[in-house]
């Protein structure tokens, strides 16, 4: 935990620093373009093994993580705010771990639609719960028995979606997984995340798009963090 | 860079360089207009068929093509229109000598790379005389978002008499929580015939939901019927150009007004815009609600506005699509609805596209309540920017639709639709309204100032006046027991109109005597200065009047 600690000390001092130039220059420095890239990490990369295709899951206890086409290895492997791909999958890994539960991840190449993602993660897994995420960082909880466009939680704003956040989205993953009802992720909801990044999240989309196969199964992937 | 230049670190700290801004990419699609993947304009007709379009043959259409081909083009004259050159019809559009109908017959004949390749002929200020000319109703209009974070009927019924006040033609709300729908009708209803008679309101929620409140009388109008440029697009959404079409036919049936939405950057924004201009993808909707029979649409980019806001010309191409929608005869409910920029300068500068030529609603949605309760992701103007509204319409000699208001009458509207939906509540045995909840609603800025409601009381209500089968005609009773005989009497006569039908013509508003005003009665004229809307007389001086000038009596 002292890794949290010292991340934490980092971005109050540089909250201050910015905050005094502020007060006193009346040349503010510029907010920086993507903030979270400039933040240290526990983890910064990660290596995706393909271990051939994803077999349904038979165990109850497992919660799977599936990934769009591009997450993990492609589009400098980031987040729309610059968060590494490999963060982000590790704390929702652990806040399934958190819960006693088991996450496996997948790759799905077959669609970049979260959505859909989702829907084939949840058919995969043991438990019929499954966390999608798109390399943008947006990000659902799916249960099996629900329709495609349907989900149990959606973040819709990846902009807004904090470390923290991903490793709550992973525990609520693993209570749906327990059968419990949680009550849902609170969202922070900014209305000006459009004008600052719609155009942005658009070529996002369109580049993770362009990683579909829509002939590839999904597969199993073995992480190693970094 | 190891040492900043000072101008520029505040540059970079300015509202404009919070927006995004990318580079266009033509192979997928980012491109607002003029795409070199666009299709060069062609056709062919035979035996009243068209057989090949915008250089496909008629095997090869998609479903929206065929849907365009089928119903949207008048194959008898398409061969003669198409021959004209796209510069000749770009001008004779700002040329004040060729009437407005004229123009309408050519565009009926166009192909959509046609009419997208006259488009890029106009520069921005060419397109607002367009606009000025082409928007179907002669009176400009002017549409309001009324919701709140907290779905509180009492705030929402205060805020739309507000709105109604004003001077809005409609008014638009929506849930925070799904299950709200109904109540918000009904407040949104009751409230807005306190603040100005005639007013039209609608509740955007999902489809049978909404065309559910539409057939008992809870909403006047519906506009949430979304249509797409590309097959791809419109199959994500579970539809195709039929479907919406069958969609329309239902409000139709039951005499209710309605309209499409559309808007550039949509297909982009889905990854699936097959390498087309956003604009030739919207022309694409424009002419599908055209061939649907339906009488307008709404459109702007809408939601999207963030993407064709990011790349190079994307607001000359929003005019451009609430151009194209007058050409095709379509009434325009034009956007400027959506949180658009961080910057106050480029807020204004967006809306001057529709504001200055007048269209036949600028907004479609200007929030009528703080961004804060604002549901539909906040829009580019809100309540807060009323007095600057007011005076660029007093600046400008410019009809944007609103009047200015004295803070007393504002007070009494509230405090009266606060007090009608108490009684409709009562009546209805919905849950109880409090006096402290009329009181508070009347001075409320915005939902923070409300006492809370019992959330879980209020939506099985919601639900159940659902079940129950409560209609308009029971809220008019409810109305006229209580003593609110006026307010009866209003939501009466928007019952009425959906037996006579004559609010179902293009771009049709009501005055506050019920009357149509519609492009059938009130159609624009426009033909250069004398002719079309021109702001004067009492209009005028109601518009100048606005609470902060001084009179030389004053000093």
């Amino acid at each position: 935990m002292t890794q949290i600690s010292e991340t934490l000390v980092r971005e109050v001092v540089k909250e201050i620093l910015a905050k005094m130039a502020a007060d006193t220059g009346g040349t503010a420095a510029a907010a920086p373009k993507q903030p979270a890239a400039q933040t240290t990490y526990q983890v910064s990369d990660m290596i995706l093994r393909e271990i051939g295709e994803a077999k349904p899951g038979t165990s109850p206890n497992e919660v799977v993580i599936a990934v769009a086409p591009a997450f993990g290895d492609k589009l400098k492997k980031r987040t729309i705010t610059g968060i590494p791909h490999a963060a982000v999958l590790r704390e929702i890994m652990a806040g399934i771990e958190e819960e006693g539960l088991k996450p496996r991840v997948i790759k799905v190449y077959h669609t970049s639609d979260l959505a859909f993602i989702g829907k084939r993660g949840a058919e995969l897994s043991g438990s019929g719960i499954a966390v999608a995420i798109q390399s943008r960082g947006t990000t659902l909880i799916h249960q099996k028995d629900l329709l495609p466009l349907q989900n149990l939680e959606l973040f819709p704003q990846a902009p807004v979606i904090t470390l923290e956040m991903y490793r709550q989205i992973g525990r609520n993953a693993a209570r749906y997984a327990k059968g419990d009802s949680p009550s849902p992720v609170p969202q922070v909801n900014d209305q000006m995340a459009r004008p600052k990044y719609q155009a942005i999240a658009a070529v996002f989309h369109i580049r993770e798009t362009q990683f579909v196969d829509p002939n590839k199964k999904p597969v199993e992937l073995e992480v190693t963090f970094q | 860079m190891a040492k900043r230049q000072k101008r520029f670190e505040v540059l970079d700290a300015r509202d404009v360089n919070k927006d995004g801004f990318v580079t266009e990419w033509p192979e997928v699609g980012l491109i607002a207009m003029g795409s070199p993947n666009d299709p060069k304009p062609s056709i062919k007709v035979v035996n009243g068929v068209i057989t090949e379009m915008d250089g496909k043959k008629r095997e090869e259409f998609d479903f929206n093509e065929i849907f365009i081909a089928n119903y949207a083009i008048n194959t008898a004259i398409a061969e003669e229109m198409m021959a004209i050159p796209s510069v000749e019809i770009a001008r004779k559009i700002v040329d004040i000598n060729v009437p407005r109908a004229e123009v309408a017959r050519i565009f009926s004949g166009l192909t959509p790379a046609k009419i997208a390749e006259v488009m890029d002929e106009l520069n921005i200020v060419e397109m607002m005389i367009g606009i000025q000319k082409m928007r179907a109703r002669r009176t400009p209009g002017n549409q309001a978002h009324v919701t709140n974070l907290q779905d509180n009927p009492v705030l929402m019924a205060a805020d739309a008499a507000e709105a109604a006040y004003y001077g809005f033609d409609e008014i638009e709300t929506t849930v925070a929580v799904f299950n709200y729908g109904p109540m918000n009708a009904l407040a949104l209803l009751v409230g807005g015939q306190v603040g100005r008679p005639g007013i039209l309101s609608q509740d955007a929620l999902e489809e049978a939901t909404e065309l559910s409140l539409g057939l008992r009388g809870l909403t006047a109008y519906a506009e949430t019927v979304s249509v797409y440029g590309t097959e791809k697009v419109f199959i994500d959404g579970d539809d195709t150009p039929w479907s919406k079409a069958f969609l329309a036919s239902a409000y139709a049936s039951r005499g209710l007004k309605m309209r499409f939405t559309s808007g550039t950057g949509s297909e982009v924004q889905m990854a699936y815009a097959e390498g087309k201009s956003m604009l030739y993808l919207e022309i694409k909707c424009v002419m599908i609600t055209k061939g649907a029979g339906v009488q307008g649409l709404q459109n702007g980019s809408i939601s999207c506005i963030g993407v064709p806001g990011g790349v190079p010309g994307g607001i000359r191409a929003v005019v451009a699509e609430n151009l194209v929608t007058t050409c095709l005869d379509l009434e325009v409910a034009s956007g400027n609805d959506q949180t658009f920029s961080h910057s106050p300068i480029r807020r204004t500068a967006r809306l001057m596209g529709q504001f200055l030529p007048g269209t036949d609603f600028i907004f479609s949605g200007y929030s009528a309540v703080p961004n804060y309760d604002n549901m539909f992701a906040g829009s580019n103007f809100d309540s807060d920017d009323y007095d600057d509204y007011l005076v660029l319409q007093r600046d400008l000699k410019v009809d944007g639709g609103l009047r200015p208001v004295r803070e007393e009458e504002v007070i009494q509207v509230r405090n009266k639709a606060a007090r009608a939906i108490q009684a409709v509540f009562e009546e209805l045995g919905l849950p109880r309204i409090t006096d402290e909840e009329v009181e508070a609603a009347t001075y409320a800025y915005n939902s923070q100032d409300m006492p809370p409601r019992d959330k879980v009381q209020d939506t099985k209500a919601a639900q159940d006046m659902m079940k129950r089968g409560v209609t308009g005609v029971d809220v008019v009773k409810a109305l006229a027991k209580r003593g609110f005989r006026d307010v009866a009497e209003a939501v009466l006569n928007i019952q009425k109109q959906r037996v006579s039908g004559d609010y179902l013509q293009t771009s049709a508003v009501l005055d506050r005597n019920f009357n149509v005003v519609a492009a059938i009665n009130d159609l624009n004229d426009y033909q250069g200065p004398g002719t079309g809307y021109r702001l004067q007389g009492e209009r005028w001086k109601q518009i100048a009047d606005i609470r902060h000038a001084m009179r030389p009596e004053d000093i």
